[in-house]
């Protein structure tokens, strides 16, 4: 461009200080933040009713009774799922799974929405969402399955009410939304009938939360005011990535942006994480729309069995977080109050142990697939064409088989 | 002198032939298949009021309602991604994706989730949903609004991918697509939306969706078409007939699965075959169309089966289109080349 273009002419004649080096720059900064707040909140306000340390919090919204047997089921789930965890763990490294997504910290923001679920309520999963499959009655050695390159996800979604595991991140928080509207159409929302209402949950976590499918899905949704809870485990770390490289807000915050409330839970505490779900699916379920939960937790494990996160973050993190255990604050509150003793205790250890048994053996008994299988349904409509191939795959290998006899 | 008899006119409701543009015949499908099936939806951007940028949803938000007729935000991976949710849900959703160019946004969903659900559910999941596109160029429109993706999708095991040519084929492949229980790809070619009006039985008993067609006997060659091309092809051979050539057009109409049946008959016959689309070349569906040709016809070819298509540019800017579109001229050319054999 040369000195006589006219457009460069017009933008010195409206901004003397391009470069925004002058004093009016660091004015103007401090401005933006007196008006709209600071860039970034890093102590999160958390709804929490049970201390790290045990103890029982009251929460003028959120708070509610749960009575001993709530509270020990809670407990026997947490702990059958971080079983099945380390169970799943230790047979990858045996060469049994070929990959594990580990839950390890996450057992009480897993528990607490999954048993805030109704029957009838619809969950739309990521890949490490193995605590909420348990609530919803999938049979874990099917999870086993997936990573074991047995399958897919060879269970019923519409059964389970449970969907499948989706790799690509937050691709099918866009899917919960669609079925959500569907739930609309079918007059199972805002009815007044509890026994019918219905709400979707969508489980991401806080790397998808820079997706553009998760942003469109949270547009959708306020959109057509669909029956959605978009629960958001915040664990830290999106493989090697920290929160600090997705947003400069909370998570939760963002919510308000799309047109909907957002709520932080603290993760590791289940009684916290059961209410705040549920108040938000029973909104969901009566009409009134979408709410972010941001379940603020911790990874404390790899983000996979290939992952290795001693290259990429601080050990003194990983000791901190232990400190915030979710199934040990339970346990000493309900030692504290006389809900569980030694027996019961004993009890469920023994029960986890036979369920880690069971999963060692049905895993490795798992048969492979029949290599022909291969073909099935690609198409409810199979099609000439991969009719061919399959019996073509078919005479192949007879031939092989005619050549040994 | 007694007045003459007058034949009495039948009523608008009992009269089953009209003639249609492309456009008004998919319009027409679409409302049929909403009237038959309660399931059907239909969502996309500026589909409601406006009835589309081109009009092909033109009315059915007014007859159908706000919750069958969806007006969405613009969001392309939303629009397919709640399909998928309301597909899951039990709904027939077909969405129309504006122009060609803008279904890449939507490419994740469409090749990660919509042809994949059923396959990594074992069969537990449908997924019945139309994704329509207009698609090809021709129109003097700007960047993005020309493109032809459909090699893209028919790459991608579990969709199906077919293109109309024609009113009539718009109206029942319309309909038998929202019908079928696999995820499709409809791909409508654009610049005929309003092109020309032809007669539409809506009695009539249709051709099945998955199927080509020979529309245009000949001997002397073979031209394998579809979409916008299949009215290049046929104008062709309507050259070539006047200089006393004879040629076989072929609307291929099945893009995944396809149909080679028909041109397999056809080139044993001619022993010539010249494939023309819109696309580019390379790695096109004119490239498997003539690989699968050579697999099946090797002794009956007189010629190398030739391709005709886009070259391999970015679509260029509208003035120059028709330089970058096969037209009339290129496909005899590829015939004279295939005869000089």
């Amino acid at each position: 461009m040369s000195q006589h273009d006219p457009v460069v002419g017009a933008d010195r004649t409206t901004d003397p200080d391009p470069a925004g080096e002058g004093p009016e720059r660091v004015a103007t900064t401090q401005a933006f933040e007196e008006v709209f707040g600071p860039a970034r909140d890093s102590e999160p306000e958390l709804v929490q009713l049970l201390t790290p340390e045990g103890e029982r919090q009251h929460h003028p919204l959120f708070d509610q009774d749960f009575d001993a047997d709530t509270l020990r089921g809670f407990y026997r789930d947490m702990v059958l799922v971080r079983r099945l965890d380390t169970e799943a763990t230790a047979l990858q490294r045996h060469g049994e799974l070929g990959l594990w997504a580990q839950l390890l910290g996450q057992e009480a923001a897993q528990i607490g929405a999954g048993r805030a679920l109704r029957a009838q309520d619809h969950v739309f999963p990521t890949y490490r969402e193995h605590g909420v499959a348990w609530c919803k009655g999938v049979d874990p050695l099917r999870l086993l399955a997936i990573f074991r390159g047995v399958d897919q996800g060879a269970w019923d979604p519409e059964a389970h009410h449970f969907g499948l595991y989706t790799i690509v991140i937050g691709a099918q928080t866009l899917h919960a939304v669609g079925y959500g509207m569907g739930m609309q159409r079918d007059g199972v929302v805002g009815t007044g009938d509890p026994d019918r209402d219905a709400a979707v949950i969508a489980h991401f976590g806080d790397g998808a939360s820079s997706q553009g499918d998760v942003n469109e899905a949270f547009i959708f949704a306020a959109s057509y005011n669909a029956p959605v809870v978009f629960f958001c485990q915040n664990n830290q770390w999106a493989i090697s990535e920290p929160i600090e490289r997705q947003s400069r807000i909370p998570l939760y915050q963002r919510a308000n942006g799309f047109g909907f409330p957002g709520v932080r839970v603290d993760g590791n505490d289940v009684l916290a994480t059961y209410a705040v779900t549920r108040a938000a699916l029973q909104r969901a379920r009566e009409g009134q729309g979408p709410t972010f939960v941001e379940a603020y937790t911790y990874r404390m494990g790899a983000h996979t069995t290939t992952d290795d996160p001693t290259r990429y973050r601080l050990n003194d993190d990983v000791e901190r977080w232990k400190l915030r255990d979710p199934i040990k604050r339970l346990e000493v509150y309900l030692r504290r109050n006389g809900l569980v003793d030694d027996a019961w205790l004993a009890d469920l250890t023994a029960e986890a142990d036979e369920f880690g048994r069971t999963l060692r053996e049905g895993c490795k008994s798992m048969p492979d697939p029949a290599p022909a299988s291969m073909f099935d349904h690609v198409y409810a409509e199979e099609t000439d064409e991969l009719r061919a191939e399959r019996e073509g795959f078919a005479a192949y290998h007879a031939s092989f088989e005619a050549g040994v006899s | 002198m007694s007045a003459p008899a007058i034949e009495p006119v039948a009523p608008a409701a009992e009269r089953t032939t009209e003639r249609v543009t492309l456009a008004k015949a998919l319009n027409a499908g679409l409302r049929r298949a909403m009237e038959d099936d309660d399931t059907v939806l239909v969502m996309g951007e500026d589909v409601g009021k406006l009835g589309g940028v081109f009009r092909i949803t033109d009315g059915l938000q007014k007859d159908f309602g706000e919750d069958r007729v969806i007006d969405s935000p613009l969001a392309e991976s939303g629009i397919v991604g709640t399909a998928v949710g309301l597909a899951l849900r039990g709904y027939r959703p077909v969405v129309e994706i504006q122009f060609d160019g803008f279904v890449y946004p939507a490419y994740d969903q469409i090749v990660c989730q919509v042809a994949k659900m059923r396959y990594r559910s074992g069969g537990n999941l449908r997924m019945p949903m139309v994704i329509r596109i207009p698609y090809g160029g021709g129109i003097g429109a700007v960047e993005h609004h020309s493109e032809s993706p459909e090699a893209q999708f028919a790459h991608t095991p579990g969709l199906k991918v077919v293109t109309c040519s024609n009113p009539v084929d718009g109206y029942w492949m319309l309909q038998q697509a929202i019908a079928s229980d696999d995820p499709v790809i409809f791909l409508e070619p654009k610049r005929q939306y309003h092109a020309d009006k032809v007669d539409l039985d809506v009695t009539a008993t249709p051709d099945q969706l998955f199927a080509s067609r020979v529309v245009r006997a000949g001997t002397d060659a073979t031209l394998v078409a579809y979409g916008p091309q299949v009215k290049v092809a046929m104008a062709a051979a309507e050259a070539a007939a006047n200089e006393g050539r004879s040629l076989e057009v072929i609307d291929l109409r099945t893009l995944s699965p396809l149909d080679l049946g028909p041109v397999f008959d056809s080139v044993r016959r001619t022993g010539r075959a010249v494939v023309t689309h819109e696309a580019h070349v390379n790695l096109g569906m004119g490239a498997e169309v003539a690989a699968r040709i050579s697999e099946e016809c090797f002794y009956s070819l007189e010629a190398p089966v030739l391709r005709v298509g886009g070259y391999d540019t970015p679509y260029p800017a509208s003035r120059i289109e028709e330089e970058f579109l096969p037209d009339l001229d290129r496909v005899l050319d590829a015939v004279d080349r295939s005869c000089a054999f």
